[in-house]
């Protein structure tokens, strides 16, 4: 469903994405690791469509079509969903109102009728008891006053609600305790079927005990160094990030001397 | 990324004025420019008693002596008083003996304003008085409402059928000597909306008033006259609406409410005057001077105002807290976009005892526009207890608009306890990507926004009109974000 072919992508005039292919087929997990700063948020944010990312090389394929002709409010109808590695907060915005309107956008944009007051409700409820969120941040206002663990199970949340065909967590462990990291990983797994696919940003290898990948991606320096199985990750917790770059490095010494 | 968010921001803010139209209709108007003829002039118009004659003039001759404010956050041009038709009044071919006997041409002005005349099609439970430039054209439910003893009439009937009234209260509250646009409201009005709930009444019906300017070079003055005696409960909603000129027009109201003991009166605006076009040609000069006192022990008065129109905004409904455990509050959103500004807030003067005051201002600006919170909480010797709580927010959209707040607090009662609260914020980019991701498009996010951060203020109206007035908040930043 997704296809990344050398994606080359600066922000403020400094290049962070130095080619990156990745290709995700419907109904398969992947994580993207690597250390601080190797361009996981920023690979993110170009799949959503942040503006403050400009698209140097390369190209973007989902479903057929080119993303970057779309807008991010497009990409969200279409099925890409972003869970925020930060959420953000929209002071007297009910989570009702502001799920509501996203919710029949969505359906408008499919050509469908919007959901009936009724009928929202009765999906909100579903849908919290599926990703077991607490009543009570439903009826507060975005994102407003909630703690860390609230707001990552609040994305979760939305996804359920939204029911993307690709969704993207950037970070969704962070700053999670292990009771709040099973309740969101649990989510996920609910909520993947035969034909969606989720890209899993992480630092760390505990998520993806609850959250298992199909494929492991370590992305360094702005490219992807390295592409292996769900084992991947436990290597990468037992001898940490300092292997990679001395490998990447070598390549990178190699591909200086002898140019592909 | 800066120059889309300037270009989107240039596309929320650059809406369309939807009230700009203008009705082709003959007018009785005398002509430009004012003196004690003029004055004498709108008084023999209306055929005024002798005291009420006296009262403009006496408010000329003081409005003379005046010299315009000058300490307002305002850029103002020079206004030429000379210039202005002080009396313009839509002629009917016959006076209208009931509602069914109105010009078809104002009628349909009105329909085109969503404000039918007639009774049937009102949306229940609201009596309208409508005011086109100097006159009201037309009030409904009035014999409805009689039945309870409940007086509600365009200010030149009331003159006419409730002299002792109209007498009683005029001025009781703004005197002619109040300030400089007072004074000249009281020289030359022209009508306006008078209202009296009887003792222990409970209105049953949100009465409101619809002014519309519609002639060219004409100012309007307007009076309202609200009197709640003891025991009583009123709802009243005042809205307005002018077509879209590019010669400043003036609008310098006055409203005055009373409330007695344990009465309560609820008075809510949704400002809509013509703003002026994007680059600040034209627009209504709002300058209005509206004040209520709480005259009995538990009276209360609830301002709300919705400020979305208007090249410039210029006012202060305030309380009078005289009567012991009396209420005063003022919640208020005022929006300015373009070259808008506005001067805005209230004044909380406490003299009874345990009188309590609540302020909820809520500031947006965008385009170039400047907008300032002014408000005064005064705490009078004899004032044990008394209790404020004042809130001023601003949200900016763009970096090219301000915000002020002036809050002026003077208390000379040690037990008094005063908060105040302010913030500013910005429309962050983050939150309308935010909304962007989960498929909002940023038109409609900025309007999420707005109308959260509204939100208090807008639940303050009555049902129906909060929904007009969240769409008018959408409208009003239309094209200030993209």
């Amino acid at each position: 469903m997704l296809v990344i072919d050398n994606l080359k992508a600066s922000i403020n005039g400094k290049q962070i994405l130095k080619g990156i292919t990745l290709h995700v087929k419907e109904g398969e997990i992947h994580a993207i690791m690597g250390p601080n700063g190797s361009g996981k948020s920023t690979l993110a944010s170009v799949l959503a469509g942040r503006e403050f990312v400009d698209i140097d090389e390369g190209r973007i394929d989902y479903f057929g079509k080119d993303l970057f002709e779309m807008a991010p409010e497009d990409r969200s109808r279409e099925g890409i969903f972003l869970g925020f590695q930060y959420p953000i907060e929209i002071p007297g915005v009910s989570m009702v109102n502001f799920m509501k309107t996203a919710v029949n956008e969505q359906r408008k944009y499919k050509g469908l009728e919007p959901l009936s007051a009724s009928d929202f409700l009765k999906l909100m409820r579903e849908k919290k008891e599926l990703v077991e969120i607490d009543s009570a941040l439903t009826n507060r206002s975005v994102n407003e006053g909630f703690s860390g663990g609230e707001k990552k199970k609040n994305e979760i949340f939305q996804m359920a609600m939204l029911e993307p065909r690709l969704s993207i967590l950037d970070e969704t462990d962070s700053g999670l305790d292990i009771d709040a990291l099973r309740i969101v990983a649990n989510g996920v797994n609910k909520l993947k079927r035969q034909d969606t696919s989720v890209i899993v940003i992480t630092h760390y290898q505990r998520l993806l005990d609850f959250i298992v990948p199909d494929v492991v991606h370590v992305l360094y320096d702005g490219r992807i160094v390295k592409t292996a199985g769900k084992e991947l990750a436990l290597e990468l917790e037992e001898k940490g990030y300092d292997w990679i770059k001395r490998e990447a490095e070598k390549n990178e010494v190699a591909w200086t001397v002898n140019p592909k | 990324m800066e120059k889309d968010n300037d270009k989107i921001l240039d596309e929320v803010t650059s809406g369309e004025y939807k009230y700009g139209f203008y009705t082709d209709i003959e007018a009785d108007q005398i002509p430009k420019g004012l003196n004690e003829d003029v004055v004498r002039l709108i008084s023999e118009r209306k055929g005024e008693p002798d005291w009420l004659l006296e009262f403009r003039l006496k408010a000329f001759r003081h409005w003379q002596k005046m010299t315009m404010p000058g300490w307002a956050n305002l850029k103002i041009p020079e206004i030429n008083y000379q210039d202005i038709i002080y009396y313009s009044a839509p002629r009917q071919k016959i006076t209208p003996g009931s509602l069914d006997e109105i010009d078809p041409e104002l009628k349909k002005t009105f329909d085109k304003l969503g404000i039918p005349l007639e009774e049937q099609k009102r949306l229940t439970g609201v009596a309208v008085d409508a005011v086109m430039d100097s006159v009201s054209v037309a009030t409904t439910f009035r014999e409805t409402l009689a039945e309870m003893g409940i007086i509600f009439s365009s200010f030149s009937e009331a003159v006419k059928e409730y002299p002792d009234l109209v007498k009683r209260y005029l001025g009781s509250v703004v005197p002619y000597t109040d300030n400089y646009f007072a004074a000249l409201n009281s020289a030359v009005f022209s009508d306006g909306s008078f209202c009296y709930i009887p003792k222990g009444v409970r209105c049953p019906m949100e009465l409101s008033t619809y002014f519309r300017i519609n002639a060219a070079n004409t100012g309007q003055f307007e009076r309202t006259l609200l009197v709640a005696d003891e025991e009583s409960y009123v709802s009243y909603l005042e809205g307005c609406t002018a077509p879209m000129r590019d010669e400043n027009q003036l609008h310098a109201a006055v409203v005055e409410i009373i409330s007695e003991k344990n009465a309560e009166v609820k008075y809510s605006t949704v400002q809509n005057w013509y703003p002026g076009d994007k680059n600040g040609r034209g627009g209504i000069y709002n300058f209005v001077t509206k004040r209520g006192i709480c005259r009995g022990d538990n009276s209360k008065i609830s301002w709300t105002q919705v400020e979305t129109g208007s090249a410039i905004t210029w006012k202060y409904p305030s309380c009078i807290l005289r009567g012991d455990n009396s209420v005063g509050e003022f919640y208020s959103v005022a929006v300015t976009n373009n070259h808008q500004q506005a001067d805005t807030g209230t004044k909380m003067i406490h003299i009874g005892k345990n009188t309590k005051s609540t302020i909820v201002s809520k500031g947006i600006s965008a385009g170039v526009s400047q907008n300032s919170y002014r408000g005064l909480v005064k705490v009078l010797k004899n004032a044990s207890g008394a209790r404020n709580f004042s809130q001023c927010d601003s949200l900016l959209l763009g970096d090219r608009c301000g915000a002020h707040t002036f809050p002026y607090i003077e208390v000379d009662n040690q037990s008094a306890v005063i908060e105040h609260e302010a913030t500013t914020s910005k429309i962050g980019e983050d939150q309308i990507f935010y909304c962007n991701q989960r498929g909002i498009s940023t038109e409609d996010a900025i309007g999420l926004i707005v109308n959260g951060y509204a939100r208090e203020v807008i639940n303050k109206l009555p049902m129906e009109f909060a929904v007009e007035a969240q769409k008018l908040l959408q409208i009003s930043l239309e094209g200030s974000v993209g």
